[in-house]
């Protein structure tokens, strides 16, 4: 009675570790499979960047028949960290400079980043703007509950920027991670107010709405992208970034909200 | 984590009655588990390490997680100790249902608990506006993390509890008040006392499930130093600047988890 449930037991955990080794070997061949006809060029690139090169990605595809683009969307000190730890990326577009900074530091970019977007931020508001503002320095206003970025990302470090030059001093209720935190803070209406970029509100709908204000111009964010050194497909790697450059890459990235870079 | 002594432990057992071969992917999964911790050991830059964890963010966020962590942990038991003598002595219609929905937060993306927590607490949620009337903000204070953290550790606290007085059944209680102890006493005298142990290692484990929160906090009571950004919250965001901080502050949670988990341990295994 007993023999027989464990020797089942004993088949199906060694079945189990064979499922689980094949999968391991398959995944890793996968990552190095690239026949001469096929071939697959992977693109690291910053979050907010996601619909603008998916986009992109299906346009290059078109052009360059038997190519798959494949994307790996992520914060972009997240996927600085994967690149130094060898992930095998062939271009990488980052939404600051410093990220890719450090990346041209460590000897891993092939030429030189060329910038090819810049972002700005605005006060994104909910669509009925209770706490009514319509200016930077309406955000100190007694009572407004107002979120930003940490100065540890990216957009906490340009409100910083943005803080420093107008002189206003933000008293905000939460700093958080990403830009993405701070848009649902305001899109649930926890927040009166939050600083977002520009392309975050459109992305965003109608759920929030944008309040320009005239300090923005402060701190503009450029997006520089470039091929990775060690890239095993380094022409290909080129023509998608000359897409991104080109006249119809750059309408792409303007309809989303996009400006040219500074 | 098999410290079972034989003397505590109510069965005799020199013979384990295990098949040999069981050893085998039990060692595996020891690894499994084992091995990221040291490998985060390795990482730590030992030499700064005090430095690392020295900075007013990091003391902030353990002095934030350590008093968030033990509020939740005295309301888990303020709750979860009546809900599991409910759950484990009565019968009622639907208990099963109810029951499975209680322990819900068990099995949901704590993500998802604090998009739930936000439409129910929020100020555009269901008790937002009362809660306003009354004076009470809740977003983006301390309180959120709180109950953020309650939230998730109290189906640990009630499911610990209820198996516990289950093994332990009614026998006493029973005898109690038969010789003419009212239910108040009972319970007082003699149902809390037979459970304690149980009673300890659901709170401990209460307190260590609250620590580690972090997908519900982050949601629903936002990151702000000294007010809402517990340990887990600081480590996530100095990993974007500073990654071999971060790296130190984990290896901190994990002490911190570990003590923890040995409390538990030692009050008895968990059922």
């Amino acid at each position: 009675m007993r023999r027989l449930p464990a020797a089942l037991v004993a088949v199906l955990s060694l079945a189990g570790l064979a499922v689980s080794g094949c999968a391991g070997g398959t995944s890793s061949d996968s990552e190095t499979a690239s026949a001469p006809a096929r071939s697959t060029l992977t693109v690291f690139a910053a979050a907010s960047l996601q619909t603008t090169f998916t986009e992109l990605g299906h346009d290059f595809e078109m052009q360059h028949p038997g190519t798959t683009v494949t994307f790996s969307f992520a914060g972009s000190s997240d996927l600085v960290t994967q690149i130094q730890g060898g992930a095998p990326a062939d271009v990488f577009a980052s939404a600051n400079t410093t990220n890719m900074d450090k990346l041209t530091a460590d000897r891993l970019v092939a030429g030189a980043p060329v910038p090819f977007a810049s972002n700005t931020l605005t006060i994104a508001v909910p669509p009925d703007n209770p706490a009514g503002i319509s200016s930077l320095a309406d955000l100190t206003k007694p009572g407004v509950q107002v979120v930003i970025c940490a100065p540890e990302v990216p957009c906490g470090s340009a409100t910083a920027t943005i803080e420093r030059a107008s002189g206003i001093d933000l008293a905000p209720v939460s700093e958080e991670s990403s830009v993405t935190d701070v848009l649902n803070k305001v899109a649930t209406g926890e927040a009166d107010a939050g600083l977002v970029y520009l392309t975050d509100v459109a992305a965003a709908g109608d759920k929030v709405v944008a309040v320009d204000f005239a300090e923005s111009g402060q701190a503009v964010n450029t997006y520089p992208i470039a091929v990775l050194r060690d890239s095993g497909q380094p022409e290909l790697a080129r023509a998608f970034v000359d897409l991104v450059v080109s006249a119809p890459g750059q309408q792409v990235l303007a309809d989303a909200g996009f400006a040219q870079p500074t | 984590m098999r410290s079972r002594r034989p003397g505590r432990s109510r069965r005799e057992s020199s013979y384990s009655g295990l098949p040999r071969w069981i050893y085998l992917p039990a060692a595996l999964g020891a690894v499994f588990v084992l091995l990221p911790l040291v490998a985060i050991g390795l990482r730590v830059e030992w030499s700064r390490f005090f430095e690392l964890i020295n900075s007013p963010s990091s003391l902030a966020a353990l002095r934030l997680s350590l008093i968030t962590s033990s509020l939740a942990t005295l309301a888990c038991v303020v709750l979860g100790v009546p809900m599991a003598m409910v759950l484990a002595r009565t019968r009622f219609r639907g208990q099963r249902f109810v029951r499975s929905l209680l322990l819900l937060p068990l099995v949901l993306p704590p993500v998802v608990g604090g998009i739930a927590l936000l439409y129910t607490f929020g100020r555009r949620g269901l008790l937002g506006q009362t809660l306003e009337v009354l004076g009470l903000q809740i977003a983006f204070s301390t309180t959120a993390v709180v109950l953020a953290q309650t939230f998730v550790a109290l189906p640990f606290l009630v499911v610990s509890l209820e198996g516990t007085l289950r093994a332990v059944g009614q026998r006493y209680d029973t005898v109690a008040a038969t010789l003419g102890a009212r239910p108040t006493t009972v319970l007082r005298r003699v149902t809390v006392p037979l459970v304690l142990p149980g009673l300890l290692s659901g709170a401990v484990l209460s307190f260590a499930r609250a620590l580690g929160e972090f997908g519900a906090t982050l949601t629903f009571a936002g990151s702000l130093q000294g007010v809402t950004r517990t340990l887990p919250l600081e480590i996530y965001l100095q990993r974007e600047s500073d990654a071999d901080a971060a790296v130190a502050l984990s290896l901190v949670l994990v002490a911190v988890a570990v003590f923890v988990v040995g409390l538990a341990q030692r009050s008895r295994a968990i059922p």
